[in-house]
């Protein structure tokens, strides 16, 4: 696996990263474009330059964790293990298919590589504080790297986990929000506005951390602090624009659940060719 | 196997009291053994192991769905965790997360429910597990036990250390008669049969075991030969067991301190017209949730007692004739 920390060869990697969940969300013809879209920066960053871990090696000890949360944005967690040889990139188009090891969301029976099976929001912080605890009853280096969407952190779990996380000072977490403000139904701050986040957050003593999700150069930046930060767990709030890259998914709702036709499929192709 | 007739059960520990100690123990020879409460440490007995191994202990609070998330983690990260609180509030708040977090990936969660049934008395039915035995035994992957006593519950746990998968313990908070020597051994998955009998079989599981052992008695002094067995796993069930007892004995009494739908008793029905049908009566709550009382007035009011399971024999049998 090739890793790199120079911003440009990140961009360029998250471009052709961006091309792989379009053509597969399309020919599977169902499954959620925006916040695969949205999140493409943080898991690139995490995977190609942050995380300690080995392709070759899976269930290395001491690896860094990565739990996608917000499961139904699998396509990008995919492709990037795809990228990193994890599993197989020329299987990535059975996404969603009978048999394949691409499923609609997370599940580690079909791809043992995941470290969780997610898909019913809520859960993936109460696992990253769980595999948290254990590398520091272990006096293991690993860190958990957890995503979570900006609607998914309306479940209640969340914030039974972010009340833990604080008070015991699980500070080998990390969690990172999506916070692309579209949730299915609409406009997060119209179903459930979420706002003073970072208080909230912070309220709950975590390390808050605001960035724009799409600057690699600042995701880097964000991790390092995080990585730093002793005695309290990081939450870093990237803000990111749903559909990211593709201009008619941008900012759109409809595009949270809906695959591109493949008309769609070929003016987005084109804007990221 | 003991003797038909007359068994002598002693006063014994309640099945948490039981659970507490095992731990304790695991404690001591199992490093990798973590354990989580739900501020209930002092109930469920989990404290004892939380005050010798504070390092391994995780109070979580009143969080039930946010600590088998967590111990689902643990036990991902190579850990072997029992979570613990009442039954109903393991079973019921932190159904979903065992679903996707423990089922569904097939994780070494271990989850020990205490307070199980009607026999935790005066907090009434909030409080009160009639459903635990079904919810557990729906998660595909799950073994469930039920151990009736002090020594059942002691072998029982340890054994769920050594065995790989996830697995629900539950036990009770009521003090429940010794039925076991203390070298007896267990084997999840392998029924116990306690008495031989050729005429009819009480299977139970919890609390009813003795209950079924009283029964044996009553019904042996009419004349009628009762076999008994202690179905201590409810999943993976004991088919050979149930299966001959229907063909040697043609009547069968499934007793249990939980819901008639969906616990023991519908699971041993579906065995028994799968491999050899044969007449069966029930003995379990019925359709209902109990009420705040004594645990002694709750099992007489809702019919968890030896003259319950004596009666439903007696069923069986003109049935069976």
């Amino acid at each position: 696996m090739q890793t790199t920390s120079n911003v440009a060869e990140l961009a360029a990697l998250c471009k052709s990263m961006r091309r792989e969940v379009i053509e597969m969300i399309t020919d599977a013809k169902s499954g959620h474009p925006g916040g695969s879209l949205s999140s493409v920066e943080i898991v690139v960053t995490l995977f190609m330059d942050v995380m300690r871990h080995d392709p070759a090696n899976p269930k290395w000890k001491d690896r860094d964790h990565f739990i996608l949360s917000k499961g139904h944005c699998c396509p990008i967690l995919y492709a990037v293990m795809a990228e990193c040889g994890y599993c197989p990139k020329d299987q990535l188009s059975t996404l969603r298919k009978l048999g394949s090891i691409y499923q609609g969301h997370p599940d580690v029976r079909f791809l043992p590589a995941l470290e969780a099976t997610t898909g019913s929001l809520g859960q993936g912080l109460s696992l990253a504080i769980g595999m948290g605890l254990a590398a520091r009853l272990d006096k293991s280096p690993s860190r958990t790297f957890v995503v979570l969407g900006d609607g998914e952190i309306q479940e209640g779990q969340i914030w039974e986990g972010a009340m833990f996380g604080g008070f015991h000072k699980v500070d080998n977490v990390v969690a990172i929000v999506d916070s692309n403000r579209i949730q299915l139904d609409g406009f997060v701050k119209d179903i459930m506005d979420e706002s003073p986040l970072a208080e909230k957050w912070s309220s709950f003593n975590w390390h808050v951390i605001e960035v724009d999700g799409h600057d690699i150069g600042a995701l880097q930046k964000a991790f390092a602090e995080a990585a730093a930060m002793k005695g309290q767990p990081t939450v870093i709030i990237a803000h990111t624009v749903k559909g990211k890259g593709v201009s008619f998914m941008e900012n759109n709702p409809k595009y949270h659940g809906t695959a591109p036709t493949v008309e769609e499929e070929a003016r987005a192709l084109a804007e990221l060719a | 196997m003991p003797a038909k007739t007359k068994f002598e059960l002693k006063p014994g520990l309640a099945t948490r009291e039981a659970f507490g100690k095992a731990l304790a123990e695991l404690g001591k020879v199992n490093p990798n053994v973590v354990v989580l409460d739900a501020d209930l440490s002092k109930s469920t007995y989990t404290a004892e192991f939380g005050k010798a191994f504070p390092d391994r202990f995780f109070e979580c609070g009143i969080a039930e769905a946010n600590m088998v998330g967590i111990g689902a983690g643990l036990a991902s990260a190579g850990k072997i965790p029992f979570a613990s609180s009442f039954s109903v509030f393991l079973l019921n708040k932190g159904f979903e997360q065992l679903r996707v977090t423990a089922a569904l990936p097939n994780v070494n969660l271990k989850i020990v429910g205490t307070h199980s049934g009607i026999s935790i008395g005066e907090d009434g039915p909030s409080q009160m597990s009639v459903e635990d035995l079904s919810l557990a035994c729906s998660l595909p992957g799950f073994t469930v036990m039920s151990p009736a006593d002090e020594v059942a519950t002691m072998a029982l746990v340890k054994r769920a250390a050594d065995v790989f998968g996830p697995m629900f313990i539950r036990t009770g908070r009521l003090k429940v008669p010794v039925i076991y020597a203390a070298d007896q051994a267990f084997e999840i998955g392998k029924a116990i049969q306690l008495i031989d009998g050729a005429d009819v079989t009480l299977i139970a599981t919890g609390l009813m075991v003795a209950e079924c052992i009283r029964a044996a008695e009553t019904l042996e002094a009419e004349g009628i030969s009762a076999r008994v067995i202690d179905m201590h796993t409810i999943k993976p069930l004991d088919r050979d067991a149930i299966t001959r007892a229907a063909k040697e004995t043609g009547a069968l009494v499934v007793a249990e301190e939980h819901l008639m739908d969906g616990g023991l008793g519908v699971r041993v029905a579906q065995v028994v017209g799968e491999t050899h049908p044969a007449v069966m009566e029930f003995v379990g709550i019925n359709n209902t949730y109990a009420e705040s009382a004594t645990p002694d007035q709750l099992l007489d009011k809702y019919g968890l007692r030896a003259v319950n399971v004596v009666t439903a024999a007696r069923r069986a049998l003109g049935r069976k004739r």
